[in-house]
Order: structure tokens, then sequence, then C-alpha cells
């Protein structure tokens, strides 16, 4: 749910409430089926190193609060 | 258990109990002229911490549907406070109807002023002068946001007062409406006030919440903004059921934090935060 410029979330599997900021909301937006790290960051347009790094940090941070699942 | 008694207050039915006649009667007539449950939702009871605790240096301890185990014993003279303790000990620890938010709430039109804060933000004291000027109080403790309407439901406890508070009260409300003063309590001084009659009577009829305040005693007047999304995490914050009740929570708490304003609001007095009150209700509408 957009608040302000952050977004509330609430995560149904744990019952854990996020407040996130962008890029997340687009982020989970764009992960609506499985797929790699690599295609998603084709889907969001990154094809530079650098944007394909950062991108992964994220989705550490996303799998590390258990909002993005590693298969 | 020697002295029992039921109790409504707004929507929730308590059935009390207490070992001791003392503190029951102080509680009886703390609230006299409310209402009988139909149906009593907690039991909350204060007993001697340990069987001869009850004629031996009297000492209690609350018990009832919730309790929390190794609580430190309370003296008998604070059989009242913890009277007043165990209904919000079933209710933060129990309550599920409604989400709970720690706050002060007062009514006016068929709409609903909350203040939260943490102990000692004056938020009770506010509540209280409010409900002697024109305004329904609801409730000093718990503010009850319905799940499905969005609406505050009364909780008219009788108002909590603390050190320099009880006097300022005092010099307002008549006489029979206090409960006894209870010194050297672990908050120092207490003293509980009824509510006026009209907060009584009006125990069933909620309220359409139109501001929010964070108020903040002892600081020069000051009024800031305050944003949907600090709202939202402060009220989880300042909820006792939140996590409990999963995602209808998260519905209702979202929708209060985004639709309802809020302000946070520093003053030096009680007048002064009155004067601020009343400014801040008139630009609503």
């Amino acid at each position: 749910m957009p608040c302000e410029s952050l977004t509330l979330i609430y995560h149904r599997p744990s019952g854990i409430t996020h407040v996130v900021a962008p890029p997340v909301p687009a982020l989970l937006e764009a992960l609506d089926q499985p797929m790699t790290a690599r295609d998603l960051a084709a889907r969001l347009g990154f094809d530079d190193a650098e944007a394909v790094a950062l991108l992964n940090e994220r989705l550490a941070e996303l799998v590390e609060a258990g909002l993005v699942r590693r298969a | 258990m020697t002295q029992a008694w039921q109790l409504a207050i707004g929507p929730v039915g308590f059935r009390l109990g207490s070992a001791w006649g003392r503190p029951m009667t102080q509680l009886r007539q703390l609230y006299d002229g409310y209402p009988s449950p139909s149906f009593a939702d907690y039991t909350a009871r204060i007993e001697p911490a340990r069987p001869w605790r009850r004629w031996l240096r009297p000492s209690l301890a609350i018990t009832g549907d919730y309790m929390i185990p190794e609580a430190l014993p309370m003296a008998l003279g604070h059989g009242l406070l913890a009277l007043e303790m165990a209904m919000n000990l079933q209710m933060a620890l129990g309550h599920r109807r409604h989400l709970l938010i720690h706050a002060a709430t007062v009514e006016r039109d068929g709409r609903a002023l909350v203040m939260t804060g943490a102990s000692g933000s004056g938020k009770s004291t506010l509540a209280a002068m409010l409900g002697e000027r024109g305004w329904r109080l609801m409730g000093d403790e718990f503010a009850l946001l319905d799940l499905d309407t969005g609406s505050i439901h009364p909780f008219p406890r009788a108002v909590s007062l603390k050190n320099q508070s009880i006097a300022v009260m005092e010099r307002v409300a008549p006489a029979d409406r206090f409960g006894p003063l209870l010194l050297n309590t672990p908050k120092g001084s207490i003293r509980h006030l009824r509510p006026r009659a009209d907060a009584i009577v009006g125990m069933r009829a909620p309220a359409t919440p139109a501001l929010l305040l964070f108020p903040r005693f002892g600081a020069p007047t000051d009024v800031r903004p305050v944003g949907a999304a600090e709202v939202f995490v402060r009220l989880t914050q300042a909820s006792t059921n939140y996590v409990a009740l999963g995602e209808p929570g998260f519905d209702a708490l979202s929708r209060f934090a985004l639709t309802v304003p809020a302000k946070a609001i520093d003053y030096p007095d009680t007048e002064a935060a009155i004067e601020r009150v009343e400014r801040l209700w008139a630009e609503l509408s």
C-alpha cells in the first residue's frame, strides 16, 4: 500500500509488516513470477554491470527480509 | 474470592474479583453509575501473592484470564491500582475485537480526537481536562479501533492522574468523582478520576477519527505535521495487539494512518495545550 514516498507491505506467509522505500516496490512488482536475477535486470532495463551488482545487493536484502525467496 | 463485581466499560465486560474487601469497595465507588455487562469478556482478579500474604504483611498479585508470571507483588494499599492494572492486562494480552492503540480519546460532534504518546506525555491530563470542557471523554488508556468501520469505540475507564496532574484536575472536577490518593506507587502518586456522566451514558457510541495528536508536555509550544508513514510506524509501536491481529490489523491501521491528519504538539502547560488543540480542531472544518 503506497504511503507517502514509502510502501507498506503486509507479508501474509510470515505475518510481518514491512515499510519499504524505492526501488523495492518496483522490484517486487517486476518479480511477478520466478526468474533469474539476470532476467529481472533485463526486465528493469539494467544493462551495465554496476546496476546489476546493485540489483543483486537489493535482492540479497529482500531475501534476508523474507520478501524474496532464492530458488 | 470474597469480593466479586461485574462492570461494563464501552463494548467490553469485566468480571472482577478481590480477596480483600477494601479495594473492591473503592473500585465500586470509583465506577459508580457504570452499567453491568450482558456478558463478561474477561476476568481480572487480585489475590494474595502467597497464601499467608492475605493476612501477614498483605501483598497482592494480579491474576485473571491472562497474567504475567513472576510479576512483582504489590502492596495491598495499592489494591485499587492493581485492579485497574488487572483490567488493562486482560485488554492488552487478550483483546482481539479491536485494534488497541495506547491513546487517550475525546469526541465532539461525532468526531474523535486521538492523542497518543509515551507515559508522561500528558495525554491523560489533556483528555481529562478536555472532558471537563465540552468534549466527551472516550478513554485515557486505549483507543479501540474498529477493524471493519475504522471508527473508534469508547473505553471510558477512570482517568489515571499522576503526580502534578492530580492537583490540576482537583481544581476543576468535583471531589466525589475522585478515587483515593495512592502514594508511592511505581509511577509516583496516582489518583483516579471518574469521567463525567455524559462519557458514561455515551460509552457505546463510537466516533469517526478526525485528528491524531502526539502531545509532549514540558516544551515550548510547537506544532509539526506528522506524515502518514511515521504515523503508521509509531502506531504499530503504540498498539498492544497489532501483531496478533494480522492482516485485519494492518488494513485498519494503514487506513487510519492514510486518512487521519496528524500533528505533533509540544506544550509547556495544560492551558497552552488546550488552546492549541481547539485551534487545530477549528482548522479541520
